[in-house]
């Protein structure tokens, strides 16, 4: 087989705690996987339930939520409206078939560099263990070619 | 409406049905009298659910000869892939006619599973099946008096637009009476939308529905509809019920809120719509009663098949489309 | 038109490009579609790096703008400034973040590098789609409300004040002048706490420009920078504070005693109260809770006895609205509950006491009229003064109180000065950095206080000699000697942990303001803007910070002024831009919207029978684009297409 697999992880993070403790994170010069990219919205309460759905379309192996704390979101309760779609869209992925563990909603201030790198390294680390998860090849929906029908 | 249906030469109209229910068929019936509109202006030249026809007569028409072909049904196997190709060749405009053939429809929620697994399931385990032998469809049969063939069974279900390019989309489950004669009116007319329009309106179900919705209309508890006593006058997605009426595009007169039942979503998603399951489950999640993880699980996992009440006729045409298949098979 | 981006990649010195290949980068940006410029260099953020940037933007008609170095929220503000200086809407410029999120982060280049193409590659997909927008100018309220009457809140409301602009001073105990007001001395000048802060309280008391509300609490706050609408409960006094002449005959009269929180309850007040004798305002307030009259219908003695009849049994708490341009939290600090604190005999002996409570026990107008004594009224003849109990502790508090190594200096000064005693100091390293603290703890060393350099593991009565009988004892390993030592004393003084207020949760949330890990409300940047919040208009003051001692508080106050006199000063402030905003053609009045909006910006029109959105309240959060099921509400620089965009960038999938 070719080498090893590199898990490619979503992170859709708000900019007030998430991105604020991954710049943390930097400054204190922590070091963790390579393995996310990071799309900034405002708040967690705007991931959309596609923006992740999409992440799962491209060929995402994991996409990562993150935002404020319950009670400290920077738009008072944003956040609230992702923790309450969060649960559905567990579901909802699992009945398309992509294991819960590929999907995660973290709580991450802009104190917590450190927990930003946890959640990064041991999410890169569940996913490596989940494999690939190869949407794109596994949901092809090719069209037949056009001899194929031989009924008269 | 008669007077303005009166065109100088009949409109060459071609109906099929592929992967459906017959809904659809019913539906042209539907308009009643106006059927004799219709008539007026043109000259119905296929319709399998009324009138006998042979794939041959199909094959003599020139190219382009129809003008205007209804399609409703998904494509399952290759004798709808079959006729869809070949009505499209001969049509010079086509038309998803339905929710089936414009995203998938009931039929699209096959595309939860496979070939292999649906084989399994009809032929194999359900409680009324009996096939000892494990006998499951071939295409090609050989029988002492001669060679059978039936059509092959796809891996998955496409809309129309996923497997011939498609003019426009008239949806509905089935589409109301008023929806086909605004797509008769618009295609008798000449008075068409942009190619790859969908004919109808840009506003969703709750722009039609008369119930009361509340400023801050929250949810408690998720019910299904045979769990409670529902209110005729409140939005039915304030009682709980899982009601697909703001995510969906309207043009229905909100018909089923309108007899107590949550919309289910049949006209499809708005024209703005990522993808019409995830609006659905946003919006309905978002204004669940709860302020914390625990009960935010608790409230939301009362809510029966998200993937099924959400993708109900949409699946084939959502982003992820599909389930995934198994990792190696 | 095709969009014509430019991208700049920033070496940062060798902060990038000591990790990421910075040319490489440059380069694969230059072949990606509608990248017409791509280039690097050594500090993008400095003059001839923003040069760049406007060269670029002239010579090369670039109609969108990339530069990949630090966080946005580090210098996106200042290229979106050369932007709009070349003369294109900064809304139309993007960043990367190739610093905190890539070369500060990885080590191996290879990947960083990488990592760093496909950052830019998601910065590029986003700019491709950006579209300008007009940021919003509005006025600014010529008020400022400061939170906060101890000596940080004091110090903003006068400076501010004295500039000519009104200031609301809230304070919720009777009287201002917080901690420093219990103080008898400070170090390390040693001069007397009441003497240089009550002529303070007084100007603020006098002052034309501050209105002061004492006996209040701010209930909520709405609005946004420079437009803050504040709700103030003014609970009710019960004494009107016209008539009232101060003559204190009602607190002589008033049967009730209790606890009085400004001697640590040490001593008792009256029902009817001032916190302290130099209390500001000097006008006496009636604690309901307390109240005979309130508990069982009788007494009013206080009334009774009161000449000018200054008495309101019917007085009611009122909450009164106030408008704002920038609001200054000044709210302080508490202590660690000492009762956790057990290991060092708080709560079980009687003569262990907290800092702040032998503060009382010196003061002239605290319960021993400033004689220490024991609790059995006996002088000491020794003490110990046990640092970092709390602090510097794992167990309790990680951070150091900054603040207890000079007060025990100061106690330790004030001990010898008035009781002889020989007085030990029980530490782990000493801290005194200010301004005449390390002369100060020179001057100790010569006054022949005992230092032991060491932690003290527990205090306890249980004699184990002749010699301990009777005592105290203090358990301490003293790591200068490396031995366990037992040392008998009379008095144990607690240096317990600063702490964040009790209620820091909930006012943080009432300003929008973050914690740090501590538990102190989160300044914006830790060195650059200690003194303001994440929230625009919202600004710290003294130690609701971290702890401070009353320089650094004074001057944390006098900053945190002359910020919001910048915002007040200036007159006009640009709000965001980047709000969301309805598609009526697509909405058809769910409300579903009106129900997730935090701040109330949506609502429906009854004629259009549309969701409607109050530009200026609403803040760009965009809960609302995310939640509508149709597609009916677009969040500006943050749209669908965008984010969808970026994620599809996000990886060479």
């Amino acid at each position: 087989m070719s080498h090893e697999f590199e898990p490619r992880i979503v992170v859709l993070c708000c900019n007030w705690c998430t991105y604020a403790g991954a710049d943390l994170a930097g400054t204190s010069r922590m070091k963790y996987a390579p393995n996310v990219r990071l799309v900034r919205v405002m708040c967690s309460g705007r991931v959309d339930p596609s923006f992740v759905l999409r992440a799962f379309q491209d060929g995402a192996d994991g996409v990562l939520i993150a935002g404020c704390h319950p009670g400290d979101c920077h738009y008072i309760n944003g956040n609230l409206k992702t923790l309450r779609r969060y649960p559905a869209l567990e579901t909802l992925i699992a009945q398309f078939g992509i294991e819960p563990d590929r999907m995660r909603l973290e709580w991450i201030s802009a104190a917590e560099g450190d927990v930003f790198v946890h959640v990064v390294n041991e999410m890169t680390e569940q996913v490596r263990a989940l494999g690939p998860l190869d949407w794109k090849r596994r949901t092809a929906m090719t069209v037949p070619a056009a001899e194929s029908h031989t009924a008269g | 409406m008669g007077e303005e249906l009166k065109a100088p030469k009949k409109i060459q109209l071609a109906m099929y049905w592929a992967a459906s229910c017959g809904g659809c068929d019913m539906a042209v019936l539907d308009v009643n009298e106006k059927i004799l509109d219709i008539a007026a202006v043109a000259d119905i030249r296929l319709w399998p659910i009324a009138m006998d026809y042979k794939y041959k007569d199909i094959e003599k028409w020139a190219d382009g000869e129809i003008d205007v072909c209804l399609f409703n049904g998904a494509v399952r196997n290759s004798e709808q892939l079959h006729l869809a190709r070949l009505l499209r060749q001969k049509s010079k405009v086509m038309v998803a006619f339905g929710s089936c053939a414009s995203f998938g429809g009931i039929p699209g929620l096959a595309n939860l599973h496979c070939k292999k697994t649906i084989f399994e399931a009809v032929y194999g385990y359900t409680a009324s099946t009996v096939n000892p032998e494990g006998t499951t469809p071939q295409t090609h049969t050989h029988v002492p008096e001669g060679d059978l063939h039936i059509p092959e069974f796809f891996d998955d279900v496409y809309s129309l637009a996923q497997v011939i390019p498609v003019e426009y989309y008239v949806p509905g489950c089935p589409p109301t009476p008023e929806t086909v004669m605004t797509a008769v009116n618009a295609i008798a007319t000449g008075n068409l939308p942009p190619v790859g329009s969908t004919i109808g309106i840009s506003k969703a179900v709750c722009d039609e529905c008369k119930r009361t919705k509340s400023d801050k209309p929250g949810i408690v508890e998720f019910h299904r509809p045979q769990e409670i006593f529902v209110d005729a006058e409140k939005c039915l997605l304030e009682q709980g019920l899982t009601c697909m009426g703001s995510a969906t595009r309207g043009g229905c007169g909100s018909l089923c809120p309108g007899v107590n039942m949550p919309c289910r979503g049949c006209y499809g998603p708005m024209p703005n719509s990522l993808d019409v399951g995830a609006d659905a489950l946003s919006a309905m999640t978002s204004i669940v009663d709860a302020a914390e993880e625990g009960d935010a699980r608790a409230k939301v996992g009362k809510m029966v098949d998200p993937l099924g009440t959400f993708y109900r006729f949409t699946l084939p045409v959502s982003m992820l489309r599909r389930a995934a298949r198994p990792l190696q098979g | 038109m095709e969009p014509r981006i430019g991208v700049f990649v920033c070496h940062c010195g060798t902060n990038i490009a000591g990790v990421v290949d910075v040319r490489r980068v440059a380069e694969a940006a230059a072949a990606w579609p509608d990248v017409v410029y791509a280039t690097e260099y050594k500090f993008m953020c400095s003059d001839p790096g923003q040069g760049m940037v406007k060269d670029a933007i002239v010579k090369h008609n670039l109609t969108r703008v990339v530069v990949a170095a630090c966080s946005p929220r580090m210098h996106e503000p200042t290229f979106r400034k050369a932007c709009a200086m070349a003369g294109l809407n900064p809304y139309l410029f993007e960043m990367a973040n190739i610093r905190e999120h890539c070369s500060w982060v990885h080590e191996d280049k290879e990947a960083a590098t990488l990592k760093a193409i496909d950052i830019v590659r998601t910065s590029v997909a986003k700019a491709r789609l950006l579209e300008p927008l007009q940021a919003r100018v509005v006025s600014v309220t010529p008020k400022v409300l400061v939170v906060g009457g101890g000596v940080a809140g004091i110090q903003a409301a006068l400076d501010i004040a004295n500039a000519g602009t009104k200031v609301v001073l809230v304070e919720r105990s009777q009287s201002i002048g917080g901690h420093m007001a219990q103080l008898d001395k400070t170090f390390p000048t040693l001069d007397c706490s009441a003497c240089i802060l009550t002529p303070k309280m007084v100007q603020v008391a006098q002052h034309p420009n501050i209105d002061l509300m004492t006996w209040s609490e701010v209930e909520s706050v709405e609005g946004f920078v420079g437009n803050f609408k504040v709700k103030i409960r003014r609970k009710a006094r019960y004494v009107d504070e016209a008539t009232c002449t101060s003559c204190g005959v009602c607190l002589e009269k008033c049967p009730k005693k209790v606890p009085s929180e400004f001697d640590e309850g040490m001593m008792t007040r009256k029902s009817i109260f001032r916190s302290f004798p130099q209390a500001v305002p000097g006008k006496p307030v009636i604690d309901k809770e307390s109240c005979t009259y309130f508990k069982n219908g009788k007494c009013k003695i206080c009334e009774i006895f009161c000449e000018p009849k200054a008495i309101r049994w019917d007085d009611e708490d009122r909450v009164v609205e106030e408008s704002v341009g920038a609001i200054i939290v000044a709210t302080g600090m508490g202590l660690i509950d000492p009762h956790g604190l057990g290991q060092w005999g708080y709560g079980r002996f009687p003569n262990v006491l907290t800092g702040l409570e032998f503060e009382r026990l010196n003061n002239a107008t605290g319960p021993t009229g400033g004689r220490i004594t024991c609790k059995d009224g006996s002088t000491p003849k020794s003490v110990a003064i046990l640092h970092c109990v709390g602090s510097r502790d794992r167990n309790h508090k990680e951070y150091c109180s900054r603040v207890c190594c000079m007060y025990a200096l100061k106690f330790a000064h004030l001990i010898k000065e008035k009781t002889h005693a020989t007085v030990y100091n029980f530490y782990i390293d000493m801290r005194c950095f200010g301004k005449g603290y390390e002369e100060f703890y020179n001057r100790l060393l010569h006054e022949g206080v005992k230092f032991i350099r060491g932690k003290a593991a527990y205090v306890t009565n249980q004699a184990l000699t002749d010699e301990e009988t009777g005592h105290l004892v203090v358990s301490a390993e003293s790591t200068t000697l490396g031995q366990v030592l037992r040392v008998p004393v009379d008095m144990v003084i607690l240096a317990s942990a600063v702490a964040p207020q009790k209620d820091a949760e909930a006012v943080a949330r009432l300003f929008g303001m973050g914690r740090s890990p501590d538990g102190f409300f989160m300044e914006k940047h830790p060195k650059l803007e200690p003194f303001s919040t994440a929230t625009d208009g919202v600004y710290l003051a003294g130690s609701c910070q971290s702890p401070k001692d009353i320089p650094d508080t004074v001057a944390h106050g006098a900053a945190a002024a002359s910020t919001a006199m910048s915002l007040i000063s200036r007159g006009t402030v640009e709000v965001e831009a980047a709000v969301a905003e309805v598609l009526t053609d697509s909405c058809s009045g769910c409300k579903i919207c009106q129900d997730v909006c935090p701040y109330g910006a949506l609502s429906f029109h009854a004629d259009t029978r549309v969701a409607e959105i109050n530009g200026s309240v609403c803040k760009g959060c965009g809960t609302c684009v995310a939640t509508c099921p149709s597609g009916a509400i677009v969040g500006r620089h943050f749209n669908d297409r965008q984010i969808l965009a970026q994620i599809d960038a996000a990886f060479l999938w």
